[in-house]
């Protein structure tokens, strides 16, 4: 019976099944923040257990409030820099050379195909499409991860989904993940990985996969799961380079993980979006979804992209071009968060951040920010956002606000127009 | 190990996610005390006021996919910090089980039927909950009905539910 890239990563991984159905597995990467990881520190110390398992397998970002906004959340930077500098935790970005966690890591090289991962932080899943098993865990899962580089899994099984066609002009990954959880509804792979296959995800970049990965979460699944291929590796290979000899082997090093042909999967279902259009969310949970079409004349007060699911350089690209020569509504703020200082400063290069500011965009720098309503962005009660973002529950963004989720093309548009509404990049049955 | 009897709290919806539980603007809090007033501030249920509706109760019984969303284990704390050590559904987000055995604390599963069935006979009045975990068994009395379910939670997490907690659990094992 074959096996699928779930289940092969816990074969590697597991050193012990202390019940039936309860997996410990070894965990080659712990990542950290400064909102879920100061509480893990503080009870370590607090047992006498200050101790992390491997400092090198430890990575940790100031991401979601910086520069910090008060004292409080200084106090919460502040003991996750001491902590990094006491255990010689190398890897910490702080202030200055920080970005989104699930955008910083995977550009630094920290992700691989076959790995797990763990960080207290549900979105964890992004680094799935790197073809790893990456599941976002809670204070006290990471606490035993810092301490001692495990975690308990139960037994994989294996939601599978094609995705088919070919896009129309103007629509994207972002599109693919909101119907994909319209249709699996917010609890349809609550204890399964979500392993994203088919012709359509096969010619999907790095950037695109992860924006994919990122949302299986919101379906309710432990992790997404792209199988990694020659895109993966040359996504990876400046870091890998002096493992490999040739980009071949080390393909043929990641291939050991891909599923069988004859994996068994919990359920599977296939999704042909040759006539998918732009999608936007019009409730307080991720799996109400509309198309674009239908919401036009939603009125809106601002408008956000960034995040980790939306706040990378091609995101950041796809915008500029709708806004590319236009002027933002005046009655919408406008506000962009490259999710790294590599992409900001790549986006300066390119002239984006330009196009941005020329709109009337606000640009901050790299952080969560307004996604999860701590900084940059708030909304006021009653306030509407459309937004890059994932999660659209009621007073995400701010007390009382409303968020519609899409991507960056349709955030854009929305924009200039003042209302939820289509780019003119789209174009109705127009393949690229 | 905790208590795990007392009054319940109805919450009619299935859905109701971490920021609901706890918004994100309480996450720069460190002591977990802090979490106590704001429990369920932001829920979205009609007739529901988190003011009045809260104080008393130890046991929370409610709809499908309890604690979906954000990682935060900040909700089981701003539960715990409430007294309510026991949430019973039909299913709940699987960080959210986790976060709950993980801190010692009941996540019980119980099938859809028997859960509109206790909504159907107990949720207009005061009912009160006692947990045997060693006989796997609920038991639900209001002043003029009496009713009791099996349940059933892995060896694993009665392991966690005795031995208070995974940090403990691993340190010695692995
Ligand atoms: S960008 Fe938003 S969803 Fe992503 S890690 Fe930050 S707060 Fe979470």
């Amino acid at each position: 019976m074959g096996k699928t890239i779930a289940e092969k990563i816990f074969e590697t991984h597991q050193v012990d099944q202390p019940f039936s159905d309860v997996n410990v597995l070894r965990i080659d990467r712990v990542f950290c923040h400064e909102i879920t990881t100061p509480t893990a520190i503080q009870d370590l110390v607090t047992r006498g257990k200050d101790r992390v398992f491997d400092p090198e397998k430890i990575k940790a970002v100031i991401d979601h409030v910086t520069p910090a906004k008060d004292s409080k959340t200084a106090m919460q930077g502040k003991i996750l820099r001491d902590w990094a500098k006491r255990h010689n935790i190398k890897d910490f970005f702080d202030i200055g050379h920080n970005g989104v966690c699930h955008a910083i890591f995977p550009e630094k090289g920290f992700v691989q195909p076959g790995f797990t991962i763990i960080m207290g932080d549900s979105h964890t899943c992004t680094h799935g499409a790197f073809g790893a098993f990456a599941a976002g865990v809670g204070t006290t899962d990471l606490e035993v991860g810092i301490l001692k580089g495990v975690c308990t899994f139960k037994t994989p099984q294996t939601y599978k989904i094609d995705i088919i066609g070919k896009l129309s002009q103007g629509v994207y990954a972002k599109d693919i993940i909101l119907h994909v959880i319209k249709e699996l509804t917010v609890n349809g792979a609550t204890n399964m990985v979500i392993e994203f296959a088919g012709n359509v995800v096969d010619q999907m970049n790095m950037d695109q996969r992860m924006t994919l990965s990122n949302m299986a979460v919101e379906a309710g699944a432990t992790s997404g799961i792209c199988l990694p291929d020659m895109i993966t590796v040359d996504y990876l290979w400046e870091f890998i380079k002096d493992d490999y000899s040739s980009r071949q082997e080390a393909l043929e090093a990641f291939s050991k993980y891909k599923s069988d042909d004859d994996a068994v999967y919990a359920n599977q279902k296939t999704i042909d979006v040759t006539t998918l259009e732009p999608l936007t969310t019009f409730g307080y949970k991720p799996d109400n979804v509309k198309p674009v079409s239908q919401m036009k004349g939603t009125k809106i007060d601002q408008v956000y992209i960034g995040s980790c699911t939306n706040g990378r350089l091609e995101d950041l690209r796809i915008a500029a071009k709708v806004l590319e020569g236009q002027t933002i509504n005046e009655n919408v703020r406008a506000i962009v968060s490259p999710a790294t200082p590599k992409i900001f400063s790549q986006a300066l290069e390119e002239g984006i951040i330009k196009t941005f500011m020329d709109a009337g965009f606000c640009v901050t720098n790299p952080t969560c920010g307004a996604c999860l309503g701590m900084s940059n962005g708030v909304l006021a009660n009653g306030e509407v956002a459309a937004a890059t973002t994932n999660r659209n529950f009621n007073g995400r963004m701010g007390k009382g606000g409303m968020v519609h989720l899409m991507s960056p093309a349709t955030a854009a548009a929305s924009a200039i127009k003042g209302e939820i509404s289509n780019s003119n990049l789209f174009v109705k049955g127009e393949n690229r | 190990m905790k208590e795990f009897n007392g009054n319940v709290l109805f919450l009619n919806r299935s859905d109701i996610n971490t920021d609901e539980i706890i918004p994100a603007k309480y996450l720069t809090e460190i002591k977990k005390a802090a979490m106590k007033p704001h429990l369920l501030e932001d829920l979205k249920l009609e007739g529901f006021d988190p003011k009045t509706d809260i104080k008393g109760k130890a046991v929370i019984i409610t709809k499908d996919n309890f604690g979906c969303g954000s990682s935060r284990e900040h909700a089981p704390w701003a539960l715990e910090e409430n007294n309510i050590n026991v949430v019973l559904a039909p299913s709940f987000a699987r960080i959210f089980r986790q976060n709950m055995f993980n801190c010692g604390m009941l996540a019980i599963e119980l099938e859809k039927d028997n859960i509109n069935t206790i909504f159907n006979l107990f949720e207009n009045s005061e009912t009160n909950i006692q947990v045997d975990i060693e006989a796997s068994e609920i038991f639900i009395q209001s002043k003029d009905q009496t009713q009791n379910f099996k349940f059933q939670i892995s060896e694993f997490d009665q392991t966690l539910i005795k031995t208070g907690g995974w940090v403990e659990y691993a340190d010695k094992h692995y």
